[in-house]
């Protein structure tokens, strides 16, 4: 690509550039003021949520919005984990997601090597059956498995959630580690076979290893859909004793009768801050996997 | 050599799992969800054989035109937002931050991962009318304007809910494009600048054009996910005033299980299905030398 080939136009024969000492601090302000304001964007709404977290039901009702609160009280804390039920519905979403995570990495990661490692005829066609999958919308498979787990009697127990994040987080993660390993040479998996390894062995000790990082990236990924989701959520707790976080976060109001705004910010303020947690440590990693996850999917 | 990449017991065992999971999870309860159009009833009552009846209803039903009417209208107006305001950050990123600015992209991604739920219920409170009043309502006071009931018309409420969907999506397809900027050879933006390219100029003429690949992945990308859109419609505005901001998600959840109709809700995922598959034709269609480049 040559850019000598752009047309010239008369105001290129101007001087093109101001002395380079004073251009460099005017022009960083419209810069400073967008970074600003950006900033503000962001952080403020948050910031409005974690003070409201401390307010009392009087102080929403006849102080504005934007005062600050009057003392820093932690019982809406108290009332939402306990009242609101969000400690016992943090719980179900950890029963629910951390298995159905580590099942789905398991089967995923071992099919992802075998559909770009291995060689055997229809590999193709069955890695486009998988890619298939990331389009498919959940609304289409809800209503059969409802029915079936109606059928089997399990839909009192967290196992329809588990079962169905580890079918729907496949796709992806076949698609992902698939790529991730064709990143490795084929040469690596020739030696190791070629000093006498099995499959398995390669599978295990020297693919697995080498992978470890991307395994990481896509465990993380996956983690926050199953953590945010809620369609299927919506779709298999049927009592609330099986709410997960989301669930019980929607439903919130419904624990008190009338809205205690007290204590449904402190629930946002815990959904929002423990995933904030997790975002200071690994926020480059988080950024990154998201985003070769969606230019791949 | 290929007796052992070609082993048939490894495969077997190591790739069987995950199809079998894959296909009696997913790809099983599709074809099922097919064969529930042409039937009416639920899995407590039982099944009725009623043939093309849902089909017929699908094309005369006045809420499945308004819910596609909604549906694609969100879908155009999310993913003009999300990749323009994404662009426009990306530049902002690449031009003015350069590389001091890691705490700022950090900081914009934040909200993509929040749950959708605590985001949406956050907007509602930003934007409540009463009894509190919110901090959206009470700016406009300040300036003499009165309260809006935000979510008491429709515009209105399609109005909140852009705003809150570009706030919490931005900062991903800006860091999305972004890296797209960064694949752009320095020599060449070099050179163009020797040439007296600046500014928008440059923009025009060397960006635009060198990420435009990117670009349409991520407007792709944005279309599938927006015809998705469920959680947050769900928590800010569960489909009102009325029926006006439900989309097809929404519309299918609400006759599947507050109805109790499965078939006809079978037959409208289907549509949505259709929909999405349109897409996904156009995401091969386009991006066929990038997946095989991987």
């Amino acid at each position: 690509m040559s850019t000598a080939t752009l047309p010239t136009s008369s105001e290129q024969q101007r001087p093109r550039r101001r002395p380079a000492s004073r251009s460099g601090s005017v022009r960083r302000i419209p810069g400073t003021v967008l970074i600003v304001l950006l900033v503000a964007i962001e952080v403020l709404p948050l910031l409005w949520l974690l003070m409201n977290s401390f307010k009392s039901q009087d102080e929403f009702l006849n102080a504005p919005t934007w005062a600050l609160p009057r003392e820093l009280n932690l019982q809406n804390y108290v009332d939402a984990w306990v009242t609101g039920n969000i400690g016992q519905y943090l719980g179900n979403s950890v029963v629910a997601v951390f298995p159905a995570l580590a099942l789905m990495l398991l089967l995923g990661v071992a099919a992802g090597f075998v559909l770009e490692v291995m060689v055997f005829r229809g590999r193709g066609g069955i890695l486009l059956l998988f890619l298939a999958g990331i389009m498919v919308p959940g609304q289409m498979i809800l209503l059969p498995l409802f029915s079936v787990y109606f059928q089997a009697g399990i839909t009192g127990s967290l196992w329809p959630l588990i079962i169905t994040y580890t079918a729907t987080g496949l796709p992806l993660t076949v698609f992902m580690m698939a790529t991730y390993f064709r990143a490795i040479p084929r040469e690596v998996f020739e030696a190791s076979t070629l000093d006498g390894a099995s499959i398995f062995r390669s599978f295990f000790s020297v693919a697995l290893p080498m992978a470890r990082n991307s395994i990481v990236t896509v465990g993380l990924v996956q983690f926050f859909f199953f953590w945010n989701d809620l369609l299927i959520a919506l779709t298999f707790t049927n009592s609330s004793q099986l709410r997960t976080v989301q669930v019980g976060l929607l439903n919130f109001t419904g624990q008190f009768g009338a809205t205690q705004y007290g204590p449904l910010f402190a629930a946002i303020c815990i959904n929002v801050f423990g995933i904030l947690a997790i975002y200071l440590v690994l926020n480059q990693r988080i950024m990154a996997g998201l985003a070769s996850g969606a230019v791949k999917g | 050599m290929n007796k052992v990449l070609g082993d048939r017991r490894a495969i077997a065992l190591l790739l069987g799992p995950a199809l079998l999971v894959y296909t009696l999870v997913m790809l099983i309860p599709v074809v099922w969800s097919l064969g529930y159009t042409l039937f009416e009833g639920n899995a407590i009552s039982g099944f009725e054989f009623v043939g093309t009846d849902n089909l017929v209803r699908l094309f005369t039903d006045p809420r499945v035109a308004e819910a596609l009417r909604f549906t694609l209208l969100y879908a155009v107006i999310i993913t003009a937002g999300q990749v323009l305001l994404g662009y426009l950050l990306a530049l902002f990123y690449v031009f003015v931050l350069r590389n001091r600015g890691s705490v700022v992209r950090t900081l914009v991604f934040f909200p993509v991962i929040i749950p959708t739920v605590a985001v949406a219920l956050m907007f509602q409170k930003l934007f409540e009318v009463a009894p509190q009043t919110g901090p959206v309502n009470a700016l406009l006071n300040v300036f003499g304007v009165a309260s809006i009931d935000w979510f008491g018309s429709p515009v209105s409420a399609i109005v909140v809910l852009v705003i809150m969907d570009l706030w919490r999506s931005m900062g991903f397809y800006a860091v999305l494009l972004y890296t797209g900027l960064l694949d752009i050879p320095d020599d060449i933006m070099e050179s163009a600048r020797l040439d007296g390219a600046n500014g928008w100029r440059m923009v025009r003429s060397i960006v635009l054009p060198l990420s435009l690949p990117v670009l349409l992945s991520s407007i792709i990308f944005s279309i599938n996910g927006t015809l998705k859109v469920f959680d947050s419609i769900v928590a800010l505005t569960n489909g009102g005033p009325g029926t006006a901001t439900t989309p097809l998600t929404l519309y299918m959840f609400q006759t599947s299980f507050s109805y109790g109709e499965y078939g006809y809700g079978a037959s409208i995922a289907l549509l949505l299905t259709i929909l999405c598959l349109i897409v996904t034709v156009f995401i091969f269609r386009s991006s066929r030398r990038d997946v095989t480049k991987g």
